[in-house]
Parts: structure tokens; sequence; C-alpha cells
């Protein structure tokens, strides 16, 4: 059984669509310029653009729900497909808010394996939104380049954890399997691999004259409009508001760890490009650090093999390549969660969109998109 | 430009103008050109494509051996598999993919002892998650490295991963 | 002169034979069809070869291998896109102006082949020398756009629409810049023939006597030739990820086609123009004094001189497009005419200035 509803359309906001001049388009849900099944109103006067309204639900598969059904060794695997491109990091969330409950201290080998993954994840992520914005700006051949690399990462992950997008690696008390014998090795040719060829994006795309004018003063979001909107990740920081949960809310150690949080204060799209570039240095950085250093000893801690959180709520947040990614659980004491929240950085960037792209031009959304990096599954859930 | 200027200021207002024009035509060219130089590179080395050929390299292309492509029960050469028929799998699979169809076998001292009929394998249902694999305390199921699963009939990828008539193998409780 | 048959001598030899055969009358007629063949042939041809050579480039660029499935090395692949493209069927949609939509390629085909008359391909070989050669192209030329405009109102789409008006505007602006730069040479020639413009670089291609005045033209030429084409970086008009196809979003089949071999075609022919303005058309590689040197270069045929330096120019369109992101429509009217334009005004000066005082060699 289920509610009729009935939509009441916004009397004011259908006379503003009204204006004389105005031209609605359509873009998505089949657009190439969306990743995916997003869909724009977008009401333009020429080639400005007036409004941009988002219209979601096109990939709502009601993960949430979903994950009530499953066990809390379960649900874990459900989290890969919401933002798929950081799915090793979604996955750690939902570990750590389970361990929160169970109480148990998990080996530090399997910590320094979680976060060495999740930073791959990390490059790994941005290196796609990099390629797939060069393309959005019509530039086709970095996508390639950059996905060179990503190979890479995504045999790490092959190798290690069995899969190359979803990888189900991380279980509540540790990893899954151990890393494989030849994790370190190929881990040090891949940095360095991307230390030597990311002067290459410099070259074709960075320093590219027609892409600096693209992205610069476009896509304007002060630090005020970021923090009211709930920006989080490199969105944010472009904007210079510190929100690196890495170093706010530090978890898994990586309070011990050496690395910067990237502050930008261009507040425009070139500053939320400059900021993925340079985390993406970061990244490495961490990976050097504790590359030669995992600890010896278990992979996993002993945990039962049902898992029963005690009657209460349990929260737990991680820093996604596209932001803060937070997992909210509350248990009534059984073997499935009662209720689970996942608060994705991808729905509070998207509502920033609208304000950004405001009387900007319509080529200019595009970029804009590309900057914010959009992964609609994360949005819609 | 303010008034009181005199003439030699506000020609060089209009000469800054041109300097910076100027430079600004140059830094685009010379971006351009180092972009182009990349691009050339790539163009004249073609011994940085890393295209595979699949499916031409079907023979020497390598999957680690952790691959998740599609669960399978392993039997050795006397036919005899390690499932026990505990139905863990079955419980821990998020998707209902697995379904342990248990009879009941005659041993000779002429005890009932549990043991599975069929062992039921949705394929278009698993998500290759390793959860099974994971759960089974006899090691009687694993991983393959298969994965060009593509099939006409969506009835084919319904599997019974135990061989017909095989039995499970001595020791294993 | 120890030459390979050549193309001129082809086409007097079937002249001759013609005129020995039928009345004058005749072999008009006869000549027209078989250049009207001619061309259709060789419009096919060139858009198979640049369909491959445009997915190669790419492809090589792109560290990929491009395709390799249909014929050796994949060389055989854009035939078998032009039988896929034959037999799909060519949809028109319900609420299009059906006979405007269905006008629009055939115009922009119309267009290219009748840009292809006055270009010289090899010595002596030219389907029209007409005296204002220069002039007919820049005047025949401007027609493509409406061509583009008619597309993209007929289609009834908005994505159409804001393909065709932008491409409107930017065909329209870079059209000033194209053709002050090709005025540099048609100054520096004294006359708008493409034969006597070919025949006045017999002592060296413009674009090493002219200096660096001609050098510029030649590189605004170049610029408004990709701009004038649409293609990237100036695909505005096409903006996969803005408008998904622009202009011809709606048109599908042997229409699509017609839109697709249109734009390569009208590659080769700004190609052939840069390349007869500024590198001398037929004419050999000549370097002073290297008696033995120039006499090899002179052994080889005109025409592959000539279609050398055409698809030269070509792969440098491809290079381009394959290398840069794409500008947004200010930037893309910013650059011609804050840029481009008085750029290629004081470079006329100044070519001017040379040609009265005798500056070239
Ligand atoms: S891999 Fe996962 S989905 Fe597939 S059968 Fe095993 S537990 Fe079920
Ligand atoms: S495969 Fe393993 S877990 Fe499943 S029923 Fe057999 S023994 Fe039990």
């Amino acid at each position: 059984m289920y509610r009729e509803t009935t939509i009441v359309a916004d009397e004011n906001q259908n006379l503003a669509a009204k204006e004389a001049g105005d031209f609605i388009i359509n873009v998505g849900p089949q657009h190439p310029a969306t990743h995916g099944v997003l869909h724009l109103v977008i009401t333009l006067n020429g080639e400005t653009i007036k409004k941009v309204e988002p219209h979601l639900g096109f990939i709502h598969r009601s993960i949430e729900k979903m994950c009530e059904s499953l066990t809390y060794r379960q649900f874990i695997y459900v989290t890969s497909r919401m933002d798929y491109l950081s799915s090793h990091i979604n996955n750690h969330a939902c570990a750590l808010c389970v361990e929160k409950g169970m109480q148990v201290e998990i080996p530090g080998r399997a910590k320094v394996i979680r976060i060495l993954m999740d930073e791959l994840t990390r490059i790994a992520s941005h290196e796609l939104w990099l390629g797939a914005m060069a393309m959005d700006l019509g530039a086709f051949t970095p996508f390639f380049h950059t996905f060179r690399e990503r190979e890479l990462i995504n045999d790490i992950m092959e190798e290690t954890c069995g899969a190359r997008l979803t990888m189900n690696y991380i279980v509540p008390g540790g990893v899954m399997q151990d890393i494989h014998p030849n994790f370190q090795k190929k881990v040090k040719d891949f940095v360095k691999q991307f230390t030597s060829k990311i002067g290459e994006m410099d070259e074709i795309v960075t320093g590219n004259t027609i892409f600096q004018n693209r992205m610069k003063g476009v896509g304007i979001l002060s630090k005020e409009d970021a923090v009211s909107f709930g920006c989080t990740g490199p969105a944010a920081r472009g904007s210079g508001v510190s929100c690196d949960t890495r170093k706010i809310f530090p978890y898994e150690g990586y309070e011990k760890l050496q690395f910067d949080e990237i502050l930008e204060n261009g507040c425009d799209s070139f500053a939320r490009y400059m900021i993925r570039i340079r985390e993406m240095q970061q990244s490495i950085r961490i990976i050097e650090q504790l590359i030669d250093n995992i600890p010896e000893g278990d992979f996993q801690a002993k945990t039962k093999a049902v898992i029963k959180l005690p009657k209460g709520e349990f929260y737990q947040r991680v820093e996604t390549a596209r932001g803060q990614f937070g997992v909210f659980i509350v248990s009534e004491g059984g073997t499935t969660p009662y209720r689970i929240k996942f608060r994705s950085p991808g729905f509070s960037n998207l509502s920033a969109l609208d304000h950004m792209a405001r009387g900007s031009k319509l080529g200019d959304l595009v970029a804009m998109m590309g900057t914010l990096d959009l992964v609609i599954p994360d949005i819609d859930r | 430009m303010s008034k009181g200027l005199p003439l030699w200021g506000r020609f060089g207002g209009g000469f800054m103008f041109l300097i910076n024009y100027i430079k600004t035509v140059f830094s685009t060219v010379k971006s351009m050109l180092v972009g182009m130089r990349r691009t050339g590179y790539y163009f004249t080395h073609h011994k940085e494509i890393i295209t595979e050929e699949y499916p031409d390299n079907r023979e020497t292309m390598h999957l680690p051996e952790r691959f998740k492509g599609e669960v399978v029960m392993p039997h050795d050469e006397k036919n005899e598999h390690r499932c026990t028929g505990c139905t863990a799998c079955e419980l821990a699979c998020p998707n209902g993919t697995i379904k342990v169809v248990t009879k009941f076998d005659i041993t000779p001292e002429g005890k009932k002892k549990k043991a599975i009929d069929k062992l039921v394998y949705h394929l278009e249902l698993c998500t290759m998650c390793n959860l099974c694999i994971v759960a089974c305390p006899s090691d009687a199921i694993k991983m393959a490295q298969t994965f060009e699963h593509s099939v006409f009939d969506r009835s084919q990828l319904t599997k019974v991963l135990n061989n017909p008539g095989s039995k499970i193998m001595d020791g294993v409780e | 002169m120890g030459q390979m048959i050549s193309l001129s001598e082809i086409s007097k030899i079937i002249d001759n034979w013609l005129r020995a055969t039928f009345n004058p009358t005749w072999t008009l007629i006869i000549e027209m069809v078989i250049a009207g063949v001619c061309v259709i042939g060789l419009f096919a041809v060139l858009g198979l070869v640049l369909v491959i050579m445009e997915r190669k480039v790419s492809a090589w660029i792109q560290i990929r291998l491009g395709p390799n499935r249909v014929g050796p090395k994949g060389m055989f692949q854009s035939m078998a896109d032009t039988v896929k493209l034959l037999v799909k069927e060519g949809l028109t949609p319900d609420g299009a102006d059906k006979f405007l939509f269905n006008l629009a390629p055939l115009i922009a085909i119309v267009v290219a082949m009748l840009l292809m008359a006055p270009i010289a391909f090899a010595r002596d070989f030219q389907m029209w020398d007409i005296n204002i050669g220069v002039l007919y192209v820049s005047a025949v030329s401007s027609v493509m756009v409406i061509s583009i405009l008619m597309a993209g109102w007929a289609s009834n789409n908005k994505y159409s629409l804001l393909g065709a008006m932008r491409s409107g505007a930017q065909i329209v602006s870079y059209e000033l810049s194209a053709g002050l730069s090709i005025i540099a040479i048609v100054i520096l020639t004294g006359s708008l023939s493409f034969n006597e413009i070919v025949h006045s670089q017999v002592d060296g291609w413009w674009i090493f006597k002219g200096h660096i005045p001609v050098l510029i033209a030649f590189v605004i030429f170049i610029i408004a030739a990709t701009a004038e084409t649409n293609r990237a970086p100036f695909d505005l008009a096409e903006a996969e990820s803005e408008l998904t196809a622009g202009f011809h979003t709606e048109y599908s089949g042997m229409k699509f086609a017609l839109f697709f071999l249109a734009e390569y075609v009208n590659v080769f022919i700004v190609c052939a123009i840069g390349a007869t303005l500024f590198l001398g058309g037929w004419m050999p590689f000549h370097i002073g004094s290297w008696q033995g040197f120039n006499q090899v270069m002179d052994y080889i045929p005109s025409s592959i001189w000539f279609m050398g330096k055409t698809f030269f120019l070509i792969f440098l369109i491809m290079w381009f497009r394959w290398t840069f992101p794409r500008l947004r429509i200010d930037q893309l009217l910013n650059l011609e005419w804050k840029y481009l334009l008085p750029i290629s005004m004081f470079n006329l000066l100044l070519v001017t200035a040379m040609a009265i005082l005798g500056w070239h060699f």
C-alpha cells in the first residue's frame, strides 16, 4: 500500500519560468555531460543560465532500506554501489561504524592496509575525475592518459581484493584477506610511474590557456556559501573551508601520518581543480610513509560469526574522494540494523550547483559539474 | 586614467596594455605548443600504446588468482568435494544466491548422515562479494577466474555446483 | 622533363579523344559528366580516408591502437562504417520542418562540391580556372552556415537550435580573419586566380619568402579554418558534452553521413586552399642553388606534392582537435574580435607595405 502523492507546483517558480526569452532545456537523464542519470532542468536566457534544477531519483535503489534487512557483515558490500569510485572508502566507513558498536580493537596491520587502500582508491577516483572533466571540456586525450595510471591501481586492487571496482575487501574486524605478496612492489611501481607522469597533465591540461580560461573565475562558491550548502571535500576546500575529516576527526591512525590538508582560496572551478591535483600528491605521500612500514601480525581481529550490535546509535564519518561520508546506524540489539542513514557528499555538493551556475554560460555548467565531481549513484542512493 | 597624468603617462598606459596583450598572445601560443609536443610525442611513440587486444589475447591473458569471477566447488579426481551441507554459505549470502538442498545418506553402519543433494548457485544474482567463501567452514567452495558469463538464456545461469554423483571427501566433517 | 605520367596529360588525352569522336557540345557534356563523377568519387574516397586517418591519429595520440578489425590494421573500418550508415533508418522527427530538414544536408554537400571546382590539384589540372578563385571560395563557403542554421532550425530541437546559433555567430566572425589572411597573399600576388597564385610561388613558397607577416597570416588562417569547419577546439556547434550533438542531434543514417562527409570534405578544402596559398600548391620544394636536390624534387609528381601538403595541414588540424579543450562561446568571439582580427589587420598593413616596397624575395 502506498499513498498517492500529488505534486503541488510552486506557483512562483512557474511564473518565473514564463518570462519572455526564457529557454528551458533538459540536460539528462541521458546526456553525455552528466556521467549518469542526473536530470538537470536548465532555464536559459540565450546562453546564460538563469536557473538549474536538479531532478533526482532516476537511480534510486533504496540502499538504506535494503541495508535494514541485511546483517552487519552483509550490508557493507551494498555501500560499494553508492559512490562506486570510492567504494573502498565507503566500505571502510561502514566497517568502522560496526566496529565502534562491537568495541573491537583492529590489528595494526589491518589498519595500515585499510589506509593504503583508501589512499589508492582516492588517487584512482581523482584520476578518473581528471580525465572525465577534461573530456567534459572537450579534450578527449587526457582521459586515456589518466586511465593508464588508474589501470595500475585497478590491477593492484584486482590482485589483492579480487575485484577492480566493487572490492568488498574491508570487513568488520579487519580486512578480508591478507595483502598479496606482490602488493608492496606493485604499489612502489605505481608511485614511481605516477610521479613521473603526473607532470604530463600539467602540459596537456593544467597549463593550457584555453583550459585555464575555462576554469578561472567560473563557478564561484564563496566560503560562506560552501558552509551553508553543506559542501565538503575538494568542493569546499577550494573555497578555503577546512573540512578534511582525516585531519579534523582522525580515524584509523590518520593522526599519526604526515600529510597536509590542501586548501585553496580561489573559490572557483580552478581552485577545486587544483585541490584534487594536489591531493593526489598528498595521497602519494601517505602511501610512501606506509608502504614499507606495514606491521606484521593478523589482518583480522577475532570476531564472532554473527555480529550483534548493542542497542544504541553509532555514527562514523570518513573522507571519501568527494567529501565527507557518514554512516549512522541505529541498533535495536539485533543482527540487522534498525535504521541506517548515509550522509553522502555528492548530494550536498550538488545542491550548490544552482547557486554557482546562475549567470554563467551553458558551457561553464559542464565545467562546474566536472569540478564538483558528481557521482550520481552517490547522490541518489 | 586620472586627469593629472602627463601625456607620456597615458601613452605609458597604452604601452603597458600593448605589452600585456603581446605577452598573452605569446604565453597562449607557448602553452598550446607545449600540449601539442606532448600529444605529438605519443603520436610518434607507438610503444607507449597500452591497448590489450582482448579477445585475441585470451591465451596469454593473466588474471590474478584472487579474481572473483564465479563461485565454484572444486572436486578431486575421485569426484569428491568437501561440502558438508552446513548452509553457512546460504546464510552468509546477502542476495540469496546460494541454495543448499540436503538429503540424508545411509552410512555403511546404517546411520543416517546429512549430505548435500544439490548446491544451487544463481550466477545472475551473485555480486561476487566473497562472503560465502569466507563463511564456509570446510573450504568447499572457491572463486574461479572465469568472467565470460554471457549466455543467451537466463536459465543457463542457474548452476548446480556439485558434480552429479559426487560424494563428500573422507575426513571432512 | 622526365615527369611520370601526370594528371594533366591524362585529361588531355581524354579531351583529344572526345573531340575527335564527338561534336563540341557533346564533348563538353561528357566532360562535365566525367568531372561530376570524379568529384563524387573523390568525395567518397576523401571521406573514407579522412575518417580512418582521424581515428588512427586520435588513437595513437591517446595511446590506443584504434580500429584494427576490418581489413589490414583496420584500414577498411570506414567502409564498414559507411555501409552501416547507409542501411540505417533515416529518421525525421515528428515536429520537424520536413522539407528544410531534408534539404539541409544536401546544401552542405553541394556547397562542399562547389568549393572543389577552382582548386588546382596538380600542374595544369584544375576543373575551373576562374580568375576570381579566391573570392569565389570565400563567397561560396559562407553558404555553409546556411545549411547548419537550416538543420538546427528545422530539427525542432533545442539543442540543435542552440548549436546552430552558436555556429552562425562563429562562422560569420571567423570568416573575417580567414578572409584577411587570404587577402595578405592576394596582395603579394596581385591576383585572385589560384593558378596564378601557385605560379607566383615558383621561386619559393609564400611562407618562406613572405617573412614573418605571412607566417602570422598562415597561423591565423589555420586557426580560422579550424573554426570555420567547426572542429575542436572550436566545435561549439556540436559541443558534445553540452549539446549532445549540436545541430545534427536529430539526424541519423545517410543524412547524418552527409553532414559528416561535408565536415571532412570542408576540412580537406580549407587545407587545400591553405596549401595553395601559403605552401605553394603543387609546386615542389626547391632550395636555392641545390640543382641535384631540386631535380629529385621535380621528379615527384605535382599531384603528390599537393596532396602531401594538404594532408600535412589536415594532420595539423586533427592534432589540434585531440590536444585542446573546447572554448566557451564568449571566449570564442573574444579570440576573434580581440585577438585575431586586430592582429590580422595590423598584419595586412605590414604585408601591404612589404608588397609596395618589394621586400619579399
Ligand atoms: S559471492 Fe556473495 S553474492 Fe555471490 S554467492 Fe557468495 S555470498 Fe552470495
Ligand atoms: S559450501 Fe561450505 S558453507 Fe556451503 S553448505 Fe557446503 S560446507 Fe557449508
